[in-house]
């Protein structure tokens, strides 16, 4: 597919791949969760994250032209075309790594539309709406698991502190400010992800501290997702995401 | 409660025994305090927790599905589904507990591979176009024995059965318009759609269990009021309902000998392979062994999460007693 969205458009569809690959790797919990009761919350935050992420396509596919829509967006883009946050498409490990990974996610993502429910974009103020309530939820789901686990046993400790270990070198692409964010900044649809960083910080930390994890001083980051540069994970994320419809490029399902 | 059958029934045995029947006859629901009859209690927890099992089990076979599903709109109806499936095992689960068993006990059961499941979940889900059948047929003949559930004797099952029916048809007819969409599709889909129906229609007469001579248990549940319709009745109502539906996708059922009689004013078919059906019940259907290797997995990956989590509520319990002592 041709394709050259313009930097607005950019914004938005990387504020849709997050939330769609999350919400894919999320779903892979479906039915292996360790014990019903949390499957059913892991579902339920899989649930919200691919609402969002057709809200966005929709609201992004508008603004294109020729018009595009969700699912035009979601299947037959390629790998490089997909802006969202490496994080979000490695594997989701064990149950430590997943809600680690939603921890480090959710905190930055409920400080972001948290500003993004006063965007000069009125569309995308009203999804903010929307999905701040349930990041909300989110938030508070994952930063309590991150307790529960860093004050649990032993292994829960052991395993959250590695999950903390291997993740945060993937926190530092929340906050990059150039390109499309910059853009968005200026035009004042989006915070500055530089801006919501100490806030990130702060909130991290404590939670941090509750669990009785370290925080890791690494100071060097990865990188690219922005860019749309991935992980090796992505490719086989997509093909499995895409493959059906890309199979029956002409049928309606 | 493995006594029951080597027990003399007393004269007061015999007495509440039959004040039991006489109360169920008068269709009045039977709550968890109320006394009831070793075997109706032992009937329930049995059928109950298979009934559970069937719902997190059957979550497999399609979340199998929703990482590929075809459209955006298709993977939240999936996923959603499936999420209600959790949900309906634990209202079961609840609902067998009120019989006075430990729902970890019920897990263990079938993670031994001791207790049953609709062994319908058994058979695998190669092709997109089973999330359309399965919602379809498979929980088309759940509804029709939920239904009956609805006005079943034991008041928390009834109960739960009401919640869960509501969402049930709700699947089914998306599983219909999933059929719908392939079967007025591409030649591709189509075919899709045919194939799917080919391979889920005889498991789904199967779900309805042997001949209503082949079932022993039926009579007493009957008397009980648990079941109110024979597996026959229930499964030439389902029939009856599900022909008109393959008619109008333009699909074939895959009976030669399906034919309307006008006498009877049912559809007649052809022989169930009952011995499919012993086959899968006793564990050797296509995917036995991968569903319960899926659950054991969840589960033994799970300890040291559940661990952690009452690990830490202990310690949190403890430091409130401790600071309400300094208080």
């Amino acid at each position: 597919m041709e394709f050259s969205p313009d930097l607005r458009t950019q914004h938005l569809l990387h504020l849709a791949d997050n939330a769609l690959i999350l919400g894919q790797r999320l779903s892979e919990w479906c039915g292996h969760g360790p014990v019903l009761e949390q499957d059913i919350a892991i579902i339920n935050t899989a649930l919200d994250q691919i609402g969002q992420a057709r809200m966005l396509y929709q609201h992004a596919g508008k603004g294109m032209n020729p018009a595009l829509d969700e699912d035009q967006l979601a299947f037959f883009r390629t790998e490089n075309q997909f802006l969202n946050f490496t994080m979000l498409e490695l594997p989701n490990g064990d149950w430590a790594q997943t809600l680690v990974r939603q921890f480090f996610f959710d905190t930055y993502n409920y400080l972001q539309y948290e500003r993004l429910t006063e965007s000069s974009d009125p569309a995308l103020r009203a999804i903010a709406g929307k999905a701040l309530k349930e990041i909300g939820y989110h938030a508070q789901f994952s930063a309590e698991w991150v307790i529960r686990m860093g004050d649990g046993t032993e292994e829960s400790h052991k395993r959250a502190q590695d999950a903390v270990d291997r993740l945060w070198p993937y926190t530092g692409e929340f906050f990059e400010s150039d390109g499309f964010s910059a853009e968005a900044a200026v035009r004042r649809a989006a915070p500055l992800p530089s801006d919501l960083q100490p806030h990130w910080e702060e909130k991290v930390d404590a939670v941090l501290v509750e669990a009785g994890l370290k925080k890791p001083v690494l100071q060097w980051f990865q990188t690219g997702g922005r860019k749309g540069q991935h992980t090796e994970h992505m490719g086989y994320i997509l093909a499995e995401l895409q493959f059906l419809p890309r199979l029956h490029p002409e049928a309606q399902w | 409660m493995n006594s029951i059958k080597n027990q003399e029934p007393t004269s007061e045995t015999i007495r509440l025994e039959a004040r039991f029947q006489n109360y169920v006859d008068g269709e009045n629901k039977v709550e968890p305090k109320d006394w009831m009859p070793g075997a109706y209690r032992k009937t329930l927890i049995r059928q109950i927790s298979q009934h559970a099992h069937s719902e997190v089990v059957g979550m497999l076979p399609e979340a199998n599905w929703i990482g590929r599903a075809p459209s955006l709109r298709r993977k939240v109806a999936l996923l959603a589904k499936v999420q209600d499936e959790a949900g309906h095992g634990l209202y079961l689960y609840s609902a067998a507990e009120t019989l006075g068993v430990d729902r970890r006990e019920l897990l263990e059961e079938l993670l031994a591979g001791k207790a049953k499941y609709s062994s319908i979940f058994n058979y695998p889900t190669p092709s997109w176009a089973d999330m359309g059948a399965i919602g379809w047929l498979v929980d088309g003949a759940a509804i029709a024995n939920q239904v009956m559930l609805c006005r079943t004797s034991y008041g928390p099952y009834a109960r739960a059965m009401v919640k869960i029916c509501k969402e049930e048809s709700f699947h089914q007819r998306q599983g219909y318009e999933i059929m719908l969409y392939l079967s007025k599709g591409t030649p591709a889909q189509k075919a899709m759609a045919q194939d799917a129906l080919n391979r889920w229609w005889w498991p789904s007469l199967m779900m309805f269990g042997p001949n209503d001579a082949e079932s022993p248990n039926s009579a007493q549940s009957m008397r009980w009021k648990i079941k109110r319709k024979s597996n026959d009745e229930l499964r030439q109502e389902f029939i009856d309902k599900t022909v008109p539906q393959a008619e109008f996708l333009g699909l074939s059922i895959p009976d030669p000998e399906l034919r309307w009689n006008e006498a009877r004013g049912h559809y007649d078919f052809g022989p169930i392979n009952w011995e499919e059906f012993k086959q899968v019940v006793a564990g050797n259907g296509p995917c036995n062994r991968e569903r319960l290797e899926a659950r054991r997995k969840a589960d033994e990956e799970g300890r040291w999460v559940r661990e952690a989590a009452n690990a830490y509520a202990q310690k949190q319990a403890q430091r409130r007693a401790q600071t309400s002592e300094v208080a």
